[in-house]
């Protein structure tokens, strides 16, 4: 990419007091596009938001907008905005007075002919035509929502920062909100930066993930990679539902490990990182890429324990001897009556390149995220 | 159900009897008894004596000075009130560190501990011939009269009740929703923008709310125009004590009651009015 990115951290860090809550991140966010920041509460996803927003400094390194440092910039001098978590309206104005509030601290002043005029037309672009004289507290959760986007984007901001937008809305409204904010996003070609601790909300939306966890970014990539491809065990397990599998590293052949897992049964998984003969592994097994069939086949042996039965799928948790409860996705399809019964025996296969072994160290381990939570402010 | 919604009435009833008995007897009454009195007579030995006549209330413009003094002071010494009470309660809710702010608050408080009288009386010295006059001469400033002045009754009026502004406009500002502060940065406002268009108009109930406090206790003040006005700067709530204790004229000073209750609601009313508009909210709390 060779443009200038909209949005570059070099090095940021940021303390609070002895806490850090962002430790020496790197990042490049590319114009034009809808990036979502990733992370368990504490990750220092939040921090970032706002230090783009300008409402935090960093303690070292540089934020640049459009490759502009912004040090010593406040927030009223940058050209970004924001849509606040629970969405900060102003209950003293109507909705117009709301929108229209970023338009008149423009310098220089623009006349009131224009500023209504492009009130209206934001007031249109979240669908609000008419509400324009409703005061806040007439309004619904999501028309709120609306109002504080259209508040935001009516300053034709360069980026635009989402701080947990959907967080207060019910569920349909959320995934109609999603569908929403990706379409304006494409139609306004600006970048969006969303912060979400819902891993299906940032895969769901975005162009780009940046995975956060401990003040660190882990992972950046599109949606499919981070999901199929996680840089670590953190990833692998907070993105989506996964089986993590304990085992040791038992051979080692070509881009292959064949790790033995608690049982004896010996696997062949795919790695990210150099493993050696003897190590111990977490082997990560998305629910999906397990396939059932009667007992016979298969590379484990199970009893099904629970049916979650989701109407296009269905999800059972099976107890394997030696290894747990794992849990697999089934497609159901009409009229094919496929469906294990709990307390059924089942045999448990996986494709060839479903596995996935991971370095079973502490620091990028799933109990981390407990940690970080005690000790870190967002 | 009959039953038990008949019970719970009685409950309300119950509950609500001893403040209402104890309104009835001290308010109502004795209000109902003053008007009567105000259209009223003057008994020849003092007092009241029964009669239909507006006479009193005809002859109000004789205490016009007591009327317009309290009239002017009184917003005059609310506002200065406010202009002294803002910063301070701006400086506690939004700037002073936390552990600061109990103390402070503490000490804003503490004063009431003490008669206001006492501290009144204080204020008698520091201002009298032998205070600050006297300072003042040293440094060749001479013959400078503070006390029994407008100015030093404003003083007292500022000292004593600066508290009951405070408080009011505190507590609106501590509920305060800061992410509205960060959200109006973010829209471009420049820090005074915001304190204008989001902090202040926000806070305006909490600054009625003081205000028409202060302004009421006020219309009825005695004891400050009486220690640091020296019988020379006179308040309507001077005039009441001189009318029924001294010269006994129960029916006038009935009438010049009734008259400061009138201007006291219509004041209420309009800062409410006032309040409610500029800050959109449905709600008022005036305490």
């Amino acid at each position: 990419m060779t443009a200038v990115p909209d949005i570059e951290f070099r090095a940021v860090t940021k303390r609070y007091g002895a806490v850090t809550a962002v430790s020496g991140i790197d990042l490049a966010i590319p114009p034009s596009a809808f990036v979502a920041l990733l992370g368990p509460s504490g990750c220092g996803k939040t921090t970032c938001l706002r230090m783009i927003g300008g409402f935090e400094q960093p303690s070292e390194g540089q934020v640049l907008i459009r490759g502009r440092d912004m040090a010593g910039t406040p927030p009223y001098r940058r050209p970004v905005n924001m849509v606040f978590q629970q969405y900060a309206l102003f209950p003293h104005l109507d909705v117009e007075e709301n929108i229209s509030y970023g338009l008149r601290q423009a310098r220089p002043r623009l006349s009131s002919r224009q500023i209504s005029q492009r009130a209206g037309e934001a007031l249109s672009m979240v669908q609000l035509a008419g509400y324009g004289r409703r005061k806040i507290h007439e309004l619904s959760g999501g028309q709120q929502q609306r109002v504080a986007l259209a508040r935001a984007l009516v300053n034709k901001p360069a980026v635009l920062l989402l701080d947990e937008p959907l967080a207060a809305l019910d569920k349909k409204l959320r995934t109609d909100m999603q569908i929403e904010l990706q379409n304006l996003q494409r139609e306004i070609g600006i970048t969006f930066v969303l912060v979400t601790h819902d891993q299906e909300e940032a895969l769901s939306m975005s162009d780009f993930v940046c995975v956060m966890n401990g003040g660190r970014v882990v992972q950046l990539g599109q949606p499919s990679e981070i999901y199929d491809e996680p840089a670590n065990l953190f990833v692998a397990d907070f993105v989506g539902k996964t089986n993590l599998l304990s085992g040791k590293v038992a051979g080692l052949s070509g881009g292959l490990v064949d790790v033995a897992l608690a049982d004896g049964t010996v696997i062949a998984a795919r790695k990210r990182v150099p493993l050696s003969r003897g190590e111990a592994v977490s082997v990560s097994l998305r629910p999906e890429s397990l396939s059932l069939s009667a007992p016979g086949g298969g590379s484990l042996k199970g009893i099904v324990r629970n049916r979650i039965f989701l109407g296009s799928t269905a999800e059972y948790a099976i107890e394997v001897q030696g290894i747990g409860s794992l849990l697999a996705k089934a497609d159901h399809v009409i009229g094919q009556g496929n469906l294990f019964k709990p307390g059924e025996p089942v045999a448990i296969g996986f494709a060839a390149g479903a596995p996935l072994a991971f370095p079973h160290t502490k620091n990028n381990g799933t109990n981390q995220r407990e940690d970080q939570n005690a000790e870190i402010v967002s | 159900m009959r039953g038990s919604l008949f019970r719970k009435n009685l409950v309300t009833t119950l509950l609500l009897a001893p403040a209402a008995l104890w309104l009835v007897i001290f308010l109502v009454l004795p209000f109902i008894a003053i008007a009567i009195f105000s259209v009223g007579e003057r008994a020849p030995e003092g007092g009241y004596q029964a009669a239909l006549t507006f006479a009193q209330y005809a002859n109000l413009p004789a205490r016009a000075t007591a009327f317009w003094n309290t009239m002017v002071l009184a917003p005059i010494g609310a506002l200065a009130c406010l202009l002294v009470a803002y910063p301070v309660a701006y400086y506690l809710a939004l700037r002073a560190p936390d552990r600061w702010r109990l103390i402070l608050l503490a000490m804003i408080v503490i004063p009431f501990w003490t008669s206001l009288l006492m501290r009144t009386y204080a204020w008698m010295y520091i201002l009298g011939g032998r205070g600050i006059p006297a300072l003042l001469a040293y440094v060749g400033i001479e013959d400078l009269r503070l006390i029994n002045t407008p100015g030093a009754v404003l003083l007292g009026i500022v000292y004593g009740y600066l508290p009951l502004m405070i408080l009011p406009i505190y507590v609106s500002l501590e509920r305060l929703d800061r992410r509205l502060l960060e959200a109006s940065a973010d829209l471009g406002a420049t820090p005074l923008s915001t304190f204008l268009g989001v902090t202040l108009r926000l806070s305006l109930p909490g600054v009625m709310t003081g205000f028409s406090l202060v302004m009421i206790l006020l219309l009825g003040e005695y004891l400050i125009p009486t220690l640091l006005g020296g019988g020379k700067v006179f308040f309507i709530g001077n005039a009441l004590v001189d009318l029924f204790l001294q010269s006994r004229n129960w029916p006038f000073g009935s009438a010049i009651a009734i008259t400061l209750v009138l201007v006291s609601v219509v004041v209420l009313i309009i800062a409410n009015r006032i309040s409610t508009r500029l800050s959109g909210a449905r709600r008022v709390d005036l305490i």
